[in-house]
């Protein structure tokens, strides 16, 4: 859909060098390896890994060189991985070189006396660089068993927890230090550490080691042999069983690229895949082990229509499709339907929601944000967000490059690691490499924040309007057009947010971009699941936009008045103003006011569910449509960059359909047809559709709201940590023992009035956690994961933003 | 017996003087008066007159001193370091524990002229942690130096200010490695570091820095005093200078002999009393374990980097060990190789395997197990980690093993034919004539 823009790519200087005979200009400063890569000749090598720093560890690659560029030559071998060309260097390999041939066969040689040689037994064999590159580049026999003594190999007990996920079986480690150099040079998180030394050299866990890493299962890829394996895979398949099919991760916005590993139409493991223009080679351990949810016992697998006795029974799909027709078109006229989608919905499920709407319920009543949400939000994704990306009419929107560009990245409503890991990676890497300075507008210095060297600007919920505002040439922390500003989509909970960021943009110059946390939200937006917008970002309001959106999908109208947004729906649901409601993934836990949400639900007249796994939402509904989880089907994630990454179906089941097949089923029944029946369909029409190019709409400033310092109590400041109790992170108890605990975060002094333990209590309930203390929170506020505990915040406690009274455990 | 003429004491007057290692004791033998005509000289006069004298470092490598100096970016804003390297693990070197035990002041002169002559207002001198009190001495002798006022702010009024840390080592060889000592001052695992950058660029704490052996801080007091010239007066062509050698093993009188570079072998055991009685040398390191051994062939070798490099070994750090015939060559060596095998770091696979392997392969050997083709496969091994390691462990771990398969290849196959070791272990300890006399 995108393409990259024509970028001027600066000059980069080269060097000639001659590596076995084949002459090459190379950028400047490129190492020796990647130089011999790039004539295609490839040295054998394990620590050495492209994107870590050098380290010169395993001497598996080292290489002749018998011109180092100024006439005089090397008179040792040489570490390709560390060594830097120069201008005249001749390189001479293994494949032209008996010196660096013999080299390398004494270090392979070398590295196997010690190895337990268990490839049959190994889940590495088969896809094991040590293995290969033994074959390649070492002797069929060993010497090691020859010599006189017989060869005695260093044992250790067999595999130890690094974590409770990751497992290291120390007699296969080669202690090529990858794996202690990810931890500490990527996430910034030295959950292990080197121990020992000599022969006796082993990865351990780090002293003191503070945390669990979310990004711990990008070792066991990396490890060049079988030393670090998962809990989750460990002995369940060999490589040379699996069929590897290409994805992108369904967990949050990031849009990383990942490869599914499949056998007998089974997920055994999911890997990175390599993007390098999103995630680079690295994904969250969610997006690694968190797919077991498609197969949980829950799983609906045929329709179900609510039978005459008021019980769900099965029904055959033509069936189901004709009862959920008839249904809707019943609560059409009896007041109306509304449309609720989550954040599951692929780019082309939520286009085929937005044109059932329009087209098949003749309504405007449709909304994607199954979470808090706000007009003022939806106004601010019209004006600067919607149909933005990396290229095309509307390009020039953010990338994660341009994060690595920019000299300030303000973050707002956002925090990266617990809400887009790819991005957190991103901006480590800018602050550490680029120099890139990033604030974080909040109430706390998060750990994410402190592995970006991050300033905290601190801020409790409410005041952000205010703070934002004080940026624009603030002596610290002045904005200007080098500047990113990244909004989560938390700020909808703050009145007058948006305003002051649309504000921020239009006198500051500083770009912006808006990261929600589900996969699907920037697809839906985009789409139009929204109340004011038609797909590719046409307004609603504007006729011409109507008439353009009627021509392709040949309608002769469009529903002209402006819609209900989520929460006006579940209102309108629950006075009974609208009659019917077609929801798709969504968990009323998630929503503004669970308890309206499901009281709207039980209210409703007509109810159609689509979803994957049966939850309360579909044990409410009078039809419910078993749908394909991402793995069963084809779609697109629109990253928040805006950028499209489509993939293919991984498995197929014929238990359930997209929801686009679904949709396009009932719209057929209801002699409404939407014009497709597949994704390539889909796509086709949303080719033909094309984006807006007419006026974009302009932002309403919405003001904040005042201040009440002297209310009673603390602000609640909450976010989703990565690793909660999210549905899509069901079985896999491994991946959940990683979650970080709920614990409540207050200052020092909060901590020392009320102890260990806090018992806190809102509008909507109260729960105790054990407390925390963060040394920088902002006076009056209290952080509390949102769904770690219980049912979640918004059910259990009050909304963000909202006043809870504390007191200690015991009381 | 020789003369003891040759000797030229500079470092090692004091060590018989009641209390040396005292602050009033060194200064009134001339002590510190180096410092305070350093302070009167502009800086890069000091760094010409180090450079002049020739001194080369006495750690064993060589390099120039003068010139490692010079390579500290005078534009770069970051703070400039002196780093003292005392962590004197090599087997068979003992010259900078004895140094700092009698004269540590001397050592803390070098150190303020060094540092002063190289912009640093912080140094640090690294000792080997096993050596307890040493660091206590040096601690002791820091404090009466920052109780004069030859450390601290405005040294002798003269604006500049220098504080000196002690760090106490945490007990590894590879630490005297002095980018792995880097780490380990900065409080990490000690293993070396990629180069470059080299530390006179990015060091301690990436900022410039200079590291140096004990002995060639501790020289540049009498560069000072005396003037370039005279210490270039003293050595050969291209190894300026006098040196502590240390004599260990089977000598009458071991012990440490301070002499101009280019001395021979045969003119040191000859001041310490000869090889002891009756008995002939059989082999010998020129400095450390880590340097190729001789044999009694190379007893007129002048003593210095050059004479040593023409005869396939270096000069190392002078730590002579004497071995007379009645030494099992490849005992000693497997000694050694246990030794390297215990202190490799492990972070390059050539040294922590190759040594893991070379042990076994030796051991066998010297239980006269294995067959001929098992030397081939030891000097095998040692190509393999020759020039392929990370650092210079790894090299120095082959060189006992490949220099004495070059001389002494019968007495190991000797050990294959014997179906054990051949010689006597007994005969070689010290309480071996008791032993004779008692067996007679």
């Amino acid at each position: 859909m995108t393409t990259t823009p024509e970028k001027a790519t600066p000059a980069v200087e080269t060097v000639s060098v001659t590596i076995d005979g084949v002459q090459v200009d190379v950028a400047k400063d490129t190492l020796v390896i990647r130089a011999a890569e790039q004539v295609g000749i490839q040295i054998p090598r394990f620590c050495d890994h492209p994107l870590l720093a050098p380290a010169g560890a395993c001497r598996q690659c080292l290489v002749e060189v018998p011109d180092a560029g100024n006439g005089r030559g090397f008179p040792k071998p040489q570490a390709s991985c560390t060594l830097p060309v120069a201008d005249g260097m001749v390189v001479n390999t293994q494949a032209t070189s008996e010196v660096a041939d013999k080299a390398q066969q004494g270090i392979m040689e070398f590295l196997l006396i010690n190895h337990p040689l268990d490839c049959p037994v190994c889940d590495k064999g088969g896809e094991c660089p040590l293995q290969n590159q033994a074959m390649s580049n070492g002797r069929g026999e060993s010497r090691f068993v020859s010599s006189g003594s017989g060869g005695v190999k260093r044992t250790f007990p067999k595999p130890i927890n690094l974590s409770p996920q990751v497992l290291l079986d120390r007699e296969r480690c080669i202690v090529c230090q990858r794996c202690t150099r990810f931890a500490e040079e990527i996430p910034g998180d030295p959950f292990i550490a080197l121990i020992e030394r000599g022969a006796q050299q082993q990865i351990g866990i780090a002293e003191n080691a503070p945390f669990l890493s979310y990004f711990a299962g990008n070792t066991i890829q990396i490890c060049p042999v079988g030393a670090l394996t998962s809990e989750s895979y460990r002995f369940r398949s060999r490589p040379f069983d699996l069929v590897s099919s290409p994805a992108v991760a369904e967990h949050d916005a990031c849009g990383s690229a990942i490869r599914v590993d499949h056998r007998r139409g089974k997920v055994m493991r999911r890997l990175a895949g390599n993007d390098p223009e999103v995630n680079e080679e690295w994904i969250t351990d969610k997006d690694r082990f968190a797919f077991t949810y498609a197969v949980e016992p829950d799983r609906l697998t045929y329709p179900q229509v609510r039978d005459e006795d008021g019980a769900l029974r099965p029904a055959s799909w033509p069936e189901a499709f004709a009862v959920a027709a008839r249904g809707l078109a019943a609560a059409r006229v009896a007041g109306g339907v509304g449309v609720l989608t989550g954040g599951r919905l692929t780019g082309e499920d939520s286009y085929a929601y937005s044109k059932f709407a329009r087209v098949a319920l003749g309504t405007n009543d449709i909304d994607f944000r199954a979470r808090p949400h706000s007009a003022e939000e939806a106004d601010f994704l019209a004006a600067h967000v919607v149909a933005t990306g990396p290229g095309g009419v509307n390009g020039g929107a953010v990338t994660y490059a341009d994060l690595e560009d920019a000299a300030t990245v303000v973050l707002v409503g956002f925090e990266p690691e617990d809400e887009a890991g790819s991005i957190f990676l991103r901006l480590r890497k800018a602050a550490l490499h680029s120099g890139t300075r990033v604030l974080a507008i909040a109430p706390f210095t998060t750990r994410g924040l402190a592995k970006m060297h991050g300033t905290l600007i601190p801020t409790a919920p409410g005041d952000e309007p205010a703070v934002i505002g004080s940026l624009l040439g603030h002596a610290d922390h002045g904005i200007d057009a080098t500047s990113v500003i990244l909004v989560g989509e938390r700020l909808a909970t703050v009145r007058g947010g948006f305003s002051a960021v649309s504000d921020l943009v239009a006198k500051s110059g500083a770009r912006v971009a808006w990261v929600p946390r589900r996969a699907g939200d920037r697809g839906a937006l985009d789409t139009g699941c929204l109340p004011g917008l038609l797909p590719g970002g046409r307004p609603v309001s504007d006729p011409q936009a109507r008439v353009d959106a009627a021509t392709v999908w040949g309608v002769d109208h469009l529903p002209e008045s402006p819609g209900r947004d989520g929460d006006a729906i579940v209102a309108a649901l629950g006075s009974g103003d609208l009659a019917g409601l077609v929801i798709g993934g969504v968990d009323p836990a998630d929503t503004t006011d669970p308890a309206a949400t499901t009281a709207a639900i039980d209210r409703a007249q007509f109810v159609v569910a689509l979803d994957v796994r049966a939850s309360d939402v579909t044990r409410a509904a009078d039809v419910v449509f078993p749908v394909a989880p991402v793995i069963d089907k084809a779609g697109t994630f629109v990253n928040w960059e805006g950028r499209s990454r489509p993939f293919d179906a991984v498995l197929g089941s014929p238990s359930a359909l997209p929801d686009l097949r679904v949709l396009a089923g009932i719209a057929e029944e209801m002699r409404s047809p939407l014009g497709f029946r597949t994704v390539s369909d889909v796509w086709a029409q949303m080719e033909d559709l094309g984006p807006w190019d007419g006026a974009r709409s302009t932002m309403s400033p919405v003001a904040a709201a005042p201040s009440d310092f002297d209310a009673p109590g603390l602000v609640l400041a909450t976010w989703k940590q990565m690793l909660d109790q999210g549905t899509m992170q069901a079985g896999d108890k491994h991946l959940a023992a990683t979650a970080r605990p709920a614990v409540a975060k207050v200052g020092r002094t909060v901590f020392e009035a009320m102890g260990p333990t806090l018992t806190l209590s809102g509008e909507r309930g109260s729960v105790t956690l054990p407390a925390e203390i963060a040394v920088d929170m902002v006076d009056g506020v209290v952080w509390v994961p949102t769904n770690s505990s219980g049912l979640g915040l918004l059910t259990d406690l009050a909304p963000p933003g909202a006043r809870v009274t504390i007191s200690g455990g015991d009381a | 017996m020789g003369t003891i003429d040759t000797l030229t004491p500079v470092l090692t007057k004091d060590w018989g003087t009641e209390r040396s290692w005292t602050l009033p004791v060194y200064e009134s033998r001339g002590g510190y008066a180096s410092l305070k005509k350093a302070l009167t000289m502009a800086q890069d006069d000091i760094i010409a007159a180090v450079k002049d004298s020739g001194l080369r470092g006495r750690g064993g490598a060589g390099f120039p001193t003068g010139m490692k100096w010079s390579f500290i970016p005078q534009d770069n804003p970051k703070p400039k370091y002196l780093v003292v390297n005392a962590d004197e693990s090599e087997p068979g070197t003992c010259k900078d524990t004895p140094l700092m035990m009698a004269s540590p002041h001397v050592l803390v002169e070098g150190v303020i002229i060094s540092s002063y002559a190289i912009r640093a207002n912080t140094a640090f001198i690294y000792i080997r942690g096993e050596i307890l009190h040493v660091i206590r001495r040096v601690q002791a002798a820091v404090a009466e130096a920052y109780a004069a006022g030859h450390l601290g702010k405005n040294i002798h009024g003269s604006g500049y200010d220098l504080d000196v840390v002690v760090h106490a080592g945490a007990g590894a060889y590879i630490c005297g490695e002095e980018t792995a000592l880097l780490e380990g001052l900065e409080g990490r695992r000690g293993q070396p570091r990629l180069r470059p950058p080299f530390p006179a660029v990015a060091g301690l704490y990436a900022c410039p820095t200079v590291i140096n052996n004990v002995e060639s801080i501790a020289s540049v007091p009498s560069i000072i005093e005396h003037g370039a010239e005279w210490f270039s007066s003293m050595g050969t062509e291209k190894s300026k200078g006098y040196g502590i050698f240390s004599l260990s093993g089977h000598v009458t009188n071991p012990g440490q002999f301070e002499a101009p570079l280019g001395i021979t072998l045969r003119e040191l055991i000859d001041l310490a009393g000869g090889i002891r009685a009756g008995h002939q040398l059989k082999f010998w390191t020129p400095g450390g374990s880590s340097t190729p051994l001789l044999t009694d062939q190379h007893l007129d070798l002048p003593l210095d980097f050059e004479g040593m490099a023409g005869a396939g070994t270096m000069l190392g750090t002078r730590a002579i060990q004497l071995f007379d015939e009645t030494t099992c060559v490849v005992r000693a060596v497997l000694r050694w190789t246990e030794f390297y095998k215990h202190e490799s770091c492990g972070k390059c696979t050539p040294c922590r395997e190759g040594t893991w392997w070379l042990v076994q392969t030796l051991a066998a050997i010297e239980q006269g197990k294995g067959a001929e083709s098992d030397l081939d496969l030891l000097l095998d091994q040692c190509d393999n980690i020759l020039g392929r390691s990370f650092c210079a462990l790894g090299d120095g771990a082959t060189s006992p093993i490949s220099s004495s398969i070059q001389y002494f290849r019968d007495e190991y196959l000797a050990h294959l034919t014997h179906g054990s070791c051949p010689l006597d272990p007994a005969a070689s300890t010290v309480w071996a004539s008791s032993l004779t006399r008692t067996g007679a």
